[in-house]
């Protein structure tokens, strides 16, 4: 979905706090998520070695990473699979373009991928008089609705049931009012099979590539990777040259912990190792470049490429959780997204490392310990030194003004009321919030949020206005 | 200069010093009652198990859990006097009717409820996701604690495809109502042979 940039975060942020049930609902249903990944992580006694562990796999990654691009590549071509390398978005349309072009085919199924989101794929191929369907439910959704993805492992976390009802009413003809999942669900696979058993071409992401092997692993709950993979003549994986791990046996630490940090299942149902085509198969793989390069060279922010994408920071983040993946504009929202998007265009995104409290809850969830919320302070430095601070001010205090005037979603996340007091000092006393300028703000410690809403609350809001 | 180039040299100038990989060694799970374990966590996750003595069993279980009249494939020669074989080198979309398939796994893992195949135990590798019911067949001794072992048996894997599956096809993405049978089968049962 084209992704252009009408409003900032905050602008975007507001209209949707304005459907107070909505938010609330979205709110929850996060926070929930973050819960189950809770009690999955509390199960593995040695979770925090785990973690630990993975950062410095992915620490080594990135100190090494030539290294690991040339063994990979040497391996693939030992099993068979083609390699291409794209500088940027555009490169990796194009040849993605050509490998269909060459076949003269013009259907292809997708499985999810961020990076072909990235690129824009699908919108370049349509140009071009080539079909794409997604085959994640959820992106399959968000595809009919023609809006990009909210949230990288829940695609459309912010739709109710009643709304994907009636876009299956008007896409898939089902009767109207329909708007049980599994219903839904099962009208969904009957669709899409049709389109597995059709389509030659199938395009999959890549959560993990072995240098080692020179094979990549593919995790999915729904199974539609493989459905597509297996049925093609051609397939093609697109990943980020940031995916790489040394060896096959890391495999073992950071498929412990993907799944858990994500949805608190235990593994994905599906993790498949694809190492080389099948009979009369053909296989491609692009590497791409697209900004990592450049983030790499950032020494604050090279971490940011340690990403498994699990999606946990954006489960556990406030602000996320009151504002929707959608006002982020990039396709990575969340916390890890503005660390990722300033990389990509600073001007543009030069208003999402605001939109954080900083309160580093994001880090403590992150199965590969990036220190999000320190990149994100860094962050605000860079903008405001390139001096793309300009609005970022006014937009500073309008995410503040938003998420304290909302005493209603705060009461409902009691738990995270409490604590954003805590750490608010920490965000405001810095020159950068107009906030500061005459207010002392209060202490954090002992009161609860909603006791020093009702105290300063009313006051606060009409220097707002 | 290709692309390949530019990147290649992009990273070399701006990764940063070497830093050591971890010893991963010490991660080791508990090898007590995995086949308990192995059964609690698949049910868990949506999942059937029985716990059998021979593959007489299998067979009878078959005939009272599945409609049998529908079309039943399966990679074990000792079944193929009931059930068709499953060929690899036919057309994959022709296996599109199947209603259950039954295969062997190499292993299955107790921590995570999954079984471990690779291609030569799936017949094809579409048939254990195209296929509308899955069962797989394990020992019991073959059960580990955790990913650590599994990978130590995989090894560097001399293989096309391999994947590990935990249980029936599933997707919550509406409104995180789980709903089992996304794509892949609607249903998953191993049977553990003692
Ligand atoms: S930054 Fe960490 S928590 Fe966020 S998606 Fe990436 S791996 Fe998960």
């Amino acid at each position: 979905m084209k992704q252009t940039k009408t409003k900032d975060h905050a602008a975007m942020a507001e209209a949707f706090i304005k459907d107070e049930e909505r938010v609330d609902w979205h709110d929850g249903a996060l926070w929930y998520i973050r819960e189950k990944r809770d009690i999955a992580s509390k199960k593995i006694p040695e979770w925090e070695q785990l973690r630990e562990a993975a950062s410095m796999i992915k620490n080594n990654v990135i100190s090494n990473l030539h290294e690991y691009l040339l063994q990979f590549e040497a391996n693939l071509k030992k099993n068979g699979i083609t390699v291409h390398w794209a500088a940027d978005a555009e490169e990796h349309n194009a040849i993605v373009y050509a490998i269909l072009k060459a076949k003269e085919i013009t259907q292809m199924v997708k499985s999810k991928s961020m990076l072909t989101e990235e690129c824009q794929l699908n919108e370049y191929l349509e140009e071009r008089g080539i079909s794409v369907i997604n085959s994640d439910l959820g992106e399959y959704i968000q595809q009919i609705d023609n809006e990009p993805p909210s949230h990288i492992v829940l695609p459309c976390i912010h739709k109710r049931k009643e709304e994907i009802g009636e876009l299956f009413h008007k896409h898939l003809g089902t009767e109207k009012g329909l708007s049980d999942p599994t219903q839904l669900t099962r009208v969904a696979r009957k669709h899409l099979r049709n389109e597995f058993l059709s389509r030659r071409v199938a395009l999959t992401g890549v959560n993990f590539a072995v240098a080692e092997t020179g094979e990549y692993v593919v995790c999915t709950n729904e199974g539609n990777a493989d459905m597509g993979a297996h049925l093609s003549e051609v397939q093609i994986a697109s990943m980020g040259i940031e995916k790489l791990i040394p060896q096959k046996n890391h495999l073992s630490v950071f498929l412990r912990l993907l799944a858990r940090s994500a949805t608190g299942q235990p593994i994905t149902i599906y993790s498949s190792h694809y190492k080389k085509p099948r009979e009369g198969q053909e296989m491609h793989l692009i590497l791409v470049d697209a900004g990592r390069t450049r983030q790499l060279g950032r020494a604050d922010f090279r971490d940011s490429l340690k990403c498994i994408k699990c999606g946990s920071c954006m489960n556990t983040c406030p602000v996320y959780r009151k504002s929707g993946g959608l006002s982020y504009q990039n396709t990575i929202s969340g916390p890890i997204g503005a660390i990722l998007a300033p990389n990509l265009d600073m001007k543009m995104h030069a208003d999402l490392p605001f939109a954080s409290t900083l309160c580093g809850s994001c880090s403590n969830v992150c199965p590969v310990k990036i220190n999000i919320h320190e990149q994100l302070y860094k962050w605000r430095q860079v903008i405001v030194k390139e001096g793309y601070a300009a609005n970022t001010k006014a937009l500073g205090m309008k995410t503040m003004a938003w998420t304290l005037s909302s005493p209603n979603s705060f009461n409902t996340a009691g738990r995270a009321g409490r604590w954003v007091l805590q750490n608010i000092p920490f965000v405001v006393n810095n020159k950068l919030n107009p906030w500061y300028k005459q207010r002392d703000m209060p202490e954090g410690s002992g009161q609860s949020f909603a006791e020093w809403y009702q105290k300063n609350g009313e006051n606060n809001k009409e220097d707002l206005k | 200069m290709t692309s390949r180039e530019k990147i290649l040299e992009a990273v070399l100038n701006n990764q940063p010093d070497l830093s050591p990989l971890p010893d991963i060694s010490m991660f080791k799970g508990n090898h007590n009652n995995v086949v308990q374990k192995y059964m609690d966590v698949f049910r868990s996750i949506g999942g059937k198990t029985f716990l059998v003595e021979n593959l007489d069993e299998v067979n009878a279980l078959i005939t009272e859990h599945f409609d049998i009249n529908k079309r039943v494939i399966t990679t074990l020669t000792d079944l193929s006097d009931r059930f068709e074989l499953i060929s690899a080198t036919v057309d994959p979309h022709l296996y599109e009717d199947v209603e259950l398939a039954i295969i062997n796994a190499h292993f299955s893992v107790a921590e995570n409820g999954a079984v471990w195949l690779t291609e030569d135990l799936m017949g094809q590798r579409i048939i254990p996701y195209i296929c509308q019911h899955l069962a797989v067949v394990i020992n019991a001794e073959k059960i580990v604690p955790t990913l650590h072992e599994a990978y130590d048996i995989i090894g560097l894997g001399n293989y096309g495809f391999g994947g590990f599956i935990g249980g029936p096809s599933k997707t919550a993405d509406i409104e995180q109502a789980l709903v089992l049978g996304a794509h892949g089968p609607l249903t998953m049962t191993v049977f553990i042979l003692k």
